[in-house]
């Protein structure tokens, strides 16, 4: 079994069910990304994962335990990180105080997990007080992602990581994703960029309004005929 | 001779009250912003919450005057202030887990706060004058004058006096006292840094694991300790009056408003614009310009440009102007 695992998924915000037995699982040290059209309930898929909504079939496993139950929060302290689509950072604080927030709930030593965040995403070092209300999206989503690593999380989720950033940014970010993962964390993200975040993907999944359409390896599903016509553009 | 005289003269009748008024609308306008940067609402019941506190202060002052203690030349109602903001702590803590605790489980939007608070006002307004009655109470003993007009006449021989009252020493210090700690604290510590974050993104603050009871305690607690302080300083000053913090009121939010609410340095900000648009637009200019003008210019008026009846007007219209001008205030607010 997957070291995280969402099984059989099926739930929604309280209104109609928008995930129908969805199974969405990532290993250690790799990369599962879900793509599929708009509406496919992608991210919804990871919320539910993160315990953002109320699934009333399946489970949530994470290395062996059942935290179908818990908050968010409990998740967190778990090991779980996590890093929205928008509202991602705290504008008004300094990308510094960014860090420290998102180590909130460590009460050891922090400095160390703030150099490897600092030597990681060095542009960060240099803004350290700056306002990160005040940076460009790219250095925004950084500032988001170094914030979910302060935890030294097991599991790295990201909404969207390169919604609004250029391709240059877009491929930066990619590759500092794949270091991420490289260091043992696993990563489950949702992206809209399918083609790009496919190729870095070790583990896709294809969702359709609210099911697996097709689950495979990355490069298996960049190969695959159907998925490039209906999902990559051919 | 004659510029020092007029300068004396606005020094005594401008300066010096409009920097101690200053700063207890500051401090007023400090507690509205917390609340607001925190819980969200404009909470109305905070004149009251100050009346509240510098009430208990008053309290614990009779009783230690009644034992004979005293720190003269310093005002006893010093002393006796831990005891009232320790009182104020508890109640608003009572406040929050009574009325509004049952509006934050359900998600109330801020109109229902705002209206709760407005019926908390009422009552406690009531409670106080149940408890203290509703007549005048002289708070100040001890030395009254740090400088007297006449000892500043002898010292300089201006015609012109200077007087400094010790109540407007001890506010002025006080405040700068609680403001600094305060910016240390929301600036410096890891418990005040995580307000900052619930304030400007709840959501994620959440995600990073800051509780929210602990930071709408320490922000309730934090507002109780500076509404006590400034309600007592406001009684220190001018006497304690129990329908006076419902008038104290307007330029309060008028403050905050001004400044950016939700941003505590343009609460102090704010304060102190509104106690000197006040002061300079009722003060009586005549005596100024007959010292710098030639004696066939005087005016037979006051040259005044607002009766002190009128001087809630202007904060009243201070806050419309910026409402219609720049909502956000002069720091963009809505996060400490």
């Amino acid at each position: 079994m997957a070291f995280l695992i969402g099984e059989n998924m099926t739930g929604g915000y309280g209104g109609a069910d928008i995930l129908h037995d969805c199974t969405i699982g990532v290993e250690k040290g790799e990369i599962a990304v879900i793509v599929g059209p708009n509406g496919a309930g992608k991210s919804t898929g990871m919320k539910a994962i993160f315990g953002m909504l109320d699934i009333h079939t399946g489970r949530v496993m994470m290395d062996g335990q059942d935290i179908t139950k818990l908050s968010p929060q409990a998740r967190v302290n778990l090991g779980m990180g996590f890093v929205p689509q928008t509202s991602n950072v705290f504008t008004s604080m300094t990308v510094e105080e960014n860090l420290e927030m998102g180590a909130f709930i460590r009460t050891d030593d922090i400095s160390d997990t703030k150099e490897q965040v600092f030597d990681l995403f060095p542009i960060l070092r240099e803004k350290r007080n700056q306002p990160a209300g005040e940076l460009s999206g790219g250095q925004r989503q950084q500032v988001a992602v170094g914030r979910a690593l302060m935890t030294k999380p097991k599991v790295l989720m990201l909404d969207e990581p390169t919604a609004g950033v250029s391709p240059i940014v877009m491929d930066e970010l990619f590759d500092r994703i794949i270091e991420i993962a490289k260091s043992g964390v696993a990563v489950l993200m949702v992206e809209q960029n399918a083609k790009q975040a496919l190729n870095i993907a070790d583990k896709g999944y294809v969702l359709v309004q609210g099911s697996n359409k097709y689950t495979d390896t990355g490069e298996a599903l960049l190969a695959n005929p159907d998925v490039r016509k209906a999902f990559l553009g051919g | 001779m004659d510029i020092l005289n007029s300068l004396v003269l606005l020094a005594n009748y401008i300066f010096v009250p409009g920097l101690t008024y200053g700063c207890q609308l500051a401090l007023g306008a400090l507690g509205i912003t917390l609340v607001y940067g925190i819980l969200r609402f404009s909470n109305f019941a905070h004149g009251e919450t100050m009346s509240f506190g510098a009430m208990f202060s008053i309290l614990f002052m009779w009783l230690f005057q009644s034992w004979g203690i005293s720190i003269a030349p310093l005002p006893t109602v010093l002393i006796a202030l831990p005891f009232g903001i320790l009182c104020t702590i508890a109640w608003v803590l009572f406040c929050d887990k009574a009325i509004y605790k049952f509006y934050r489980t359900k998600k109330a939007p801020p109109v229902i706060f705002l209206i709760a608070s407005t019926g908390l006002m009422f009552l406690m307004a009531g409670v106080i004058r149940f408890i203290i009655g509703p007549r005048d109470q002289t708070v100040s003993d001890g030395a009254r004058f740090i400088m007297r007009a006449r000892e500043f006449k002898e010292m300089t021989g201006l015609d012109e006096g200077l007087a400094i009252k010790t109540s407007q020493a001890i506010t002025v210090i006080a405040t700068i006292i609680i403001v600094t700690l305060l910016f240390w604290f929301l600036n410096k510590t890891l418990t005040g840094k995580s307000m900052r974050a619930y304030s400007d993104n709840e959501d994620l603050a959440l995600l990073s694991g800051i509780n929210p009871d602990r930071v709408v305690m320490y922000a309730w607690v934090i507002t109780a300790i500076i509404a006590t302080v400034a309600g007592t300083l406001y009684g220190l000053d001018k006497s304690y009056k129990p329908f006076t913090f419902l008038q104290l009121l307007l330029p309060i939010f008028a403050a905050a408003i001004v400044g950016g609410i939700g941003n505590p340095l343009g609460a102090v900000v704010g304060g102190f614009v509104i106690a000197f648009s006040e002061i300079t637009v009722t003060y009586a200019y005549k005596k100024f310009y007959a010292y710098l003008t030639p004696e066939s210019w005087h005016s037979d008026g006051l040259l005044q440009l607002l009766s002190t009846d009128y001087k809630f007007a202007v904060s009243f219209v201070i806050l419309v102007v910026v409402l219609l001008i720049k909502p956000t205030g002069i720091f963009k607010g809505q996060s400490l």
